[in-house]
């Protein structure tokens, strides 16, 4: 990527004004960790993946898995963002009529490769994709997003034994690295931490960089890819609430929406933000 | 306590419970990563000493639970129902289940009326997978009132129980008299033509239905059933000799939970035409809790339209 990675800036601030956009119109949902992970969405959905809005369900395609799965409104602004779904439907989410359930659901949202919302899962079913693709012999690789709150699942160190012992090399997992949970900072809940130890220990490729940073996310994927033997673990640290002043590494914005009031002002600052960015497409 | 018609979710009694009968210090209270959402958060408050967060981590805070139950204790593990029962379904049943130990599951969120975290949060078994497990209790109260009196009697109880409660505020139904026994059914109103058996937030749907069918000129038996185990099998039995009819109403899928206690009660002691007001084996969606019981058929009119087909069958 040869620019000053403004598209992919720009994309991440339209995912993020999508996820004020949902939550806000849903009077629910979590905005704190979708915020976190928005600009690792966008680099994935808008610069990495082989996928193809047109063909959703190429065998081909590389698979993306968010284990974290109530951070549904920055995956959905990112399959809007790239076209798998419209724009429009953003504001639905978790009406009654909308196929854009709390938490993704894979047969209902074109994009969704796996259905998660129950912690702990998604990484496991990420190792199966991988280990599919070793044994029909396919090239895709398979992304996947954990929480570090969701590290403290049993499940989570189940799977990355699974991983490293299959030799996952077309596995490549960010740990959004947030700090925070539901019921405080992940230190004083549960400490699941030092966390590139611990991965370094279950024989995976560890790999740690800021979150919110295109160049150091591209670099650690190239490394990923590069990376033989070994799945990734790609060690986010992060920002919960990221770009959205107020909400910026509150534990009350995990799981409360913004008011119409708050989604305005919200949108306004990443407006200002995008138009910071210059220079028209 | 609570006052009649008053408005509050059976979590918030739930966490008030805990506070309220605490002081016994052989309580601990083990909450994963969601005391605000359960609100142990209140006990929490009251005895920080003898709270316990185990992290997003419910397989294990239910071994951990049974462990220090084992030491004396009296311990309330807490969760979303979905992750409690069924994240720990095993955990429960080798570690808690089997050696019948004094651990309390406080099950919240339970049922569709989550609402907008849709179906990966709605729990519409644990009343099922619970009830395969031999030593348990199970306790689905309909309101606030209901609910404090269940955490009583759950910490006087000998064994494990599984307390089941939601995240919807409900209307309280029963005032400070109402008395609550492990086990027993409760009738609420009398009636001739048919009874409609009803537990937890379906309670006062089914008052409701009694009344829309009285304008009919049906007379409808409303049964209060809190505990769906051990199932208060007398009661059942007497409402099918005595009316004929049977509908079951509940926040939960009809295979399983109380509709399936009940068809077992029946089918071997008085076999009377039955219907299951439930979900109908599917999963939940997101959306308002109202919009949620129209589309699921949780609701008065449901019930309304099940009594006339099992008055039918007659
Ligand atoms: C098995 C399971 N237990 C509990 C929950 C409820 N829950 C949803 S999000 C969350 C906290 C997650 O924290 P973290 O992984 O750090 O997420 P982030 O900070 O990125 O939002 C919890 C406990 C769940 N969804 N699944
Ligand atoms: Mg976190």
């Amino acid at each position: 990527m040869n620019n000053n990675y403004t598209e992919l800036k720009r994309s991440a601030a339209n995912i993020r004004k999508m996820v004020l956009e949902a939550t806000c119109n849903a009077k629910s949902g979590h905005p704190g960790g979708s915020l976190s992970s928005a600009d690792i969405l966008a680099y994935l959905f808008m610069s990495e993946m082989n996928i193809d809005p047109k063909n959703p369900q190429n065998p081909d395609r590389d698979r993306f898995v968010l284990s974290k799965g109530h951070a549904s409104p920055a995956l959905y602004g990112a399959l809007a963002e790239r076209g798998f779904i419209p724009k429009e439907d953003i504001k639905t989410f978790r009406n009654a009529e909308s196929y854009l359930q709390g938490h993704p659901d894979m047969k209902g949202v074109s994009g969704v490769d796996m259905s998660t919302g129950s912690l702990g899962q998604g990484i496991s079913a990420a190792c199966g994709m991988a280990l599919a693709g070793k044994l029909n012999k396919k090239d895709y690789r398979v992304y996947s997003i954990i929480g570090d709150g969701e590290c403290e699942e049993g499940q989570v160190w189940e799977a990355a034994m699974f991983a490293a012992h299959y030799k996952l090399d077309n596995l490549t997992v960010f740990l959004d690295f947030n700090n925070l949970q539901i019921d405080g900072n992940i230190r004083d809940v549960m400490n699941p931490t030092p966390f590139d130890k611990k991965f370094e220990a279950f024989n995976w490729n560890v790999l740690t960089i800021d979150g919110h940073d295109f160049e150091e996310i591209e670099a650690a994927v190239e490394k990923a890819k590069e990376t033989k033997g070994m799945p990734t673990i790609i060690i986010a640290n992060t920002i919960k609430g990221k770009g959205v002043s107020f909400m910026e590494n509150q534990c009350s914005w995990h799981g409360s929406a913004p008011s119409v009031e708050q989604c305005e002002i919200g949108t306004r600052e990443l407006d200002e933000y995008i138009n910071s960015l210059g220079g028209a497409l | 306590m609570y006052k009649i018609g008053e408005k509050i979710a059976t979590r918030e009694a739930y966490g008030a419970a805990l506070a309220e009968f605490g002081r016994d210090e052989r309580i601990i209270v083990l909450d994963a990563d969601l005391s605000k959402s359960t609100k142990t958060d209140c006990f929490k408050k009251a005895y920080p000493e003898r709270f316990i967060n185990a992290g997003i981590a419910e397989g294990n805070m239910l071994s951990v639970a049974a462990g220090m139950s084992t030491c004396g204790n009296i311990v309330f593990a807490s969760s979303f129902a979905m992750f409690a029962s069924g994240r720990a379904f095993e955990q429960i049943r080798n570690s808690v289940g089997y050696p019948c130990l004094n651990v309390k599951i406080g099950a919240t969120h339970a049922g569709i009326s989550v609402g907008e975290d849709g179906a990966t949060h709605q729990c519409l078994e644990d009343i099922g997978i619970m009830r395969t497990i031999p030593n348990m209790t199970i306790i689905n109260p309909a309101d606030a009132t209901e609910a404090r009196l269940a955490v009583k009697a759950a910490i006087e109880h000998q064994g494990p129980v599984y307390l089941r409660f939601g995240r919807l505020a409900v209307p309280t139904v029963f005032d400070e008299n109402y008395k609550f026994e492990i086990g027993k059914g409760v009738e609420l109103e009398s009636g001739t033509d048919l009874t409609i058996i009803a537990t937890g937030l379906m309670v006062p749907y089914a008052l409701e239905a009694r009344t829309v069918l009285a304008e009919l000129g049906i007379s409808a038996r409303v049964i209060n059933m809190p505990t769906i185990k051990p199932i208060d099998k007398k009661i059942i039995i007497k409402a099918a000799k005595e009316t004929g009819a049977i509908v079951t109403a509940e926040e939960h899928n009809i295979i399983g939970g109380l509709g399936s206690a009940v068809a077992e009660v029946l089918s071997e002691n008085a076999p009377v035409p039955m219907a299951r007001v439930g979900t109908q084996d599917v999963f939940g969606r997101s959306g308002t809790p109202q919009k949620l019981f129209e589309i699921y058929g949780l609701d008065t009119k449901t019930i309304v339209e099940k009594a006339k087909e099992v008055l039918a069958k007659k």
